[in-house]
């Protein structure tokens, strides 16, 4: 096997990870702290990619748009949280999922009326469309470096807030007993806002860093949710140190598995049938993993340290 | 209170009128989710066709009643259910998707309607699932990609590598290909398809790349095209690994990808059986009043949907809007006596279309819009392969 391909492969599910990285730890974050199940925050990766996608072609200058987007989406999730979480609270689970998936249904409708059913594919800068040659034959296009690098830019940003600023503080108490921090005096709904806003600013970054290599289209959301519900779970609801692990692991592992299992599958079975059972597989792998978590290990990978 | 509403109905199947019959075509088409881009054409295109006919196929008032498959097979038979079963109409056609036509068959066959694909060929419907009942204004899945591996043996290329997604129409074309491409076959990738389909290709190019091989064949219809041509441009693959695709790149993707700049699509190769450049006069108006109603080029969806609505007319006509006489409205239809967008029609055997297939080459128009246009005749008046398993003669 080729090495160069490996390394390739593995930076294809670094960036995988990192992408889901960005929307698991805004999930992550609202359901650990504010205990609320947030269907809806594969709309605001949706909304992230069209609100940039937009701005691209209004403003000319792809990463301008993403700098003026950033606050826009911070601004929809503090609305949506007053509107949609807020009443909610109170309610228990299977309320905040059916509340969500209607604000799903809504946002999509929505972007449908308003964008209308196409997707809109967005335009790069030639300088972003180009290759960069790493060493020897790795060869990788310039923008995955720029998802490579915006995600490990917001994790790094995320580890700093969480871990050296009282917000960060307040958020891992949060996660761990939110009764007893709103009991110390602290205005917890300004803490869940905040929360919820910088969750839908984080998925809204990746779905502006995903739209130029695929498209900003009605939908996109509902599929990345899934696999971001299966990474908070593999790595422990309300923990961002879970979250970054199990999402680059998830991702590492569904690019290598759609790349060479069906070489490995080739060892083992004829041609043919390595052939049609090898896609099937590598789709399933992420989804055998968290059954085995939840089966072995239902709190995660790394649970925050609880009550 | 129920009296009343029994007796209101009573009166409203009284005052049904007896005289100008109304035919009914249910067209199924996908209308929501990211696929909705090719329904849409579809609907614009039997908009357009019903406008050509005033409405009318002779002195028989047509209707149409479109439906969504929301691009899952299981909505696509609940909405075939619908049309067939409460709206009762006539002729049921449409469908974008080879799976979920394999789904809704059933429902259109069983009550004895006529089912008109207009994009959908899977193998089987051409072969062991033949019907009488069952016509294609398409074409079958394998013949276009067969069409594709007849060029790049013309061409000289020697080795290849296949993507396509993971499903019914997928795999179709990849046998297609593999049927007639001489050449070594360096690796091949079914990607995953439906609603979440798998949108981001990095490890397949990868994969591609370091095969080797001269060339890389695709199919991805729908969103799927964008995100893949864009990242087929993103690797720089244009001039180590040239594009031959079917169904992939078409009136729908060019007019985004232009937007976008994606250089990389001009002079890639396509093969298809219909073409906006085709010169005959049924094809021009079709294509000059698309681009006048709807400000852009028609795809082959729409081509195949406006044949489809063109040929229930003619029959319709053919049998004076008397729907009541199965038999010689099915020979109607198989007559297919009407002016085809792609020159000449006729069915085969098997009720599939026996029909010339060209080589395209993706160019920009005189206004600078790009489109295709035809560069070579590769199969004329070809008959699938599957016309042989069908046991109908």
């Amino acid at each position: 096997m080729d090495l160069s391909l490996l390394v390739i492969q593995m930076l294809n599910g670094l960036q995988l990870g990192l992408l889901l990285f960005l929307v698991a730890s805004g999930l992550t974050l609202v359901f650990g702290i504010l205990d609320f199940v947030n269907l809806a925050h594969g709309a605001l990766y949706m909304l992230g990619a069209f609100f940039c996608a937009t701005l691209t072609f209004a403003l000319g200058n792809f990463l301008l748009a993403v700098v003026v987007s950033i606050p826009i989406m911070a601004a929809v999730g503090w609305v949506l949280e007053r509107v949609l979480a807020q009443p909610l609270y109170a309610r228990n689970h299977l309320d905040h999922v059916l509340g969500t998936f209607g604000a799903i249904l809504v946002i999509d409708t929505l972007v449908h009326l308003i964008w209308g059913p196409e997707g809109i594919q967005v335009p790069l800068p030639d300088y972003l469309e180009g290759q960069v040659p790493l060493w020897g034959d790795v060869v990788v296009p310039t923008f995955r470096l720029l998802i490579i690098g915006a995600g490990l830019g917001a994790a790094g940003l995320l580890f700093w807030l969480v871990n050296y600023t009282r917000l960060g503080m307040l958020i891992r108490a949060g996660a761990s007993n939110r009764t007893m921090v709103s009991a110390l005096g602290i205005n917890i709904e300004m803490l869940f806002a905040l929360v919820f806003a910088l969750g839908a600013a984080l998925a809204g970054l990746a779905g502006m860093l995903i739209a130029p290599i695929t498209e900003a289209s009605i939908g996109m959301g509902n599929n990345i949710i899934i696999t971001a519900f299966v990474v908070i779970i593999v790595g422990g609801i309300g923990s961002m140190k879970g979250a970054f692990i199990a999402a680059l692991m998830i991702g590492l592992i569904d690019t290598l598995g759609r790349s060479f299992l069906d070489d490995i599958f080739k060892l083992a079975m004829s041609t043919e049938s390595a052939e049609t059972s090898a896609p099937a597989v590598s789709a399933m792998l992420i989804y055998i993993i968290m059954a085995a978590v939840l089966a072995f290990r239902p709190q995660g990978l790394f649970p925050p340290k609880v009550r | 209170m129920k009296r009343i509403l029994s007796m209101a109905l009573a009166a409203t199947m009284l005052t049904t009128p007896a005289m100008a019959e109304t035919v009914k075509i249910g067209f199924v088409t996908t209308l929501t989710t990211g696929a909705a881009v090719i329904g849409k054409d579809m609907e614009n295109a039997v908009n357009l066709a019903m406008d050509h006919l005033g409405g009318m196929a002779g002195d028989t008032k047509l209707e149409v009643v479109f439906g969504d498959d929301q691009f899952a097979p299981e909505a696509g038979k609940q909405v075939t259910d619908k049309l067939v079963k409460q709206d009762d109409v006539d002729v049921v056609a449409g469908y974008i998707w080879s799976h979920v036509l394999l789904a809704s068959r059933k429902s259109v066959l069983d009550a004895g309607k006529i089912l008109i694909s207009a994009n959908a060929g899977p193998s089987q419907i051409a072969g062991k699932l033949c019907s009488e009942n069952f016509f294609s204004t398409s074409w079958q899945n394998d013949q276009t990609p067969m069409a594709m591996g007849e060029v790049l043996n013309q061409q000289g290329v020697k080795s290849l590598y296949i993507m396509a997604p993971n499903y019914a129409a997928g795999k179709n074309m990849v046998a297609g290909v593999e049927r007639t491409f001489q050449g070594e076959v360096k690796g091949k990738d079914l990607t995953k398809w439906g609603a979440d389909a798998q949108l981001d290709f990095s490890a397949e190019l990868a994969k591609a790349k370091a095969s080797g091989a001269e060339g890389i064949f695709v199919f991805y219809p729908g969103a799927a095209a964008g995100a893949f041509i864009k990242q087929y441009h993103q690797a720089g693959l244009k001039d180590t690994m040239p594009l031959y695709s079917v169904f992939t790149v078409d009136a729908l993707s060019l007019p985004r990808l232009q937007a976008a700049d994606f250089e990389s699509v001009l002079g890639s190769r396509v093969t298809q059986q219909w073409d906006p450049s085709l010169d005959n006069a049924a094809n021009k108006k079709f294509v000059d009043d698309f681009k006048a109603k709807y400000g852009g080029y028609p795809s082959f969806y729409a081509a195949q949907s406006y044949d489809a609505i063109m040929l229930i007319a003619s029959a319709v006509e053919a049998v004076g809007g008397d729907m009541s006489n199965q038999d010689a409205f099915r020979a109607a239809i198989k007559a297919a006596d009407f002016d085809s967008v792609r020159g000449d029609f006729a069915f085969g055997t098997n009720n599939m279309p026996v029909q010339n297939f060209y080589l395209r080459e993706v160019v920009a128009d005189a206004d600078g819009n790009w489109t295709t246009k035809v560069v070579a005749t590769v199969y004329e008046n070809h008959v699938d392969s599957y016309a042989a398993e069908c046991s109908m003669n």
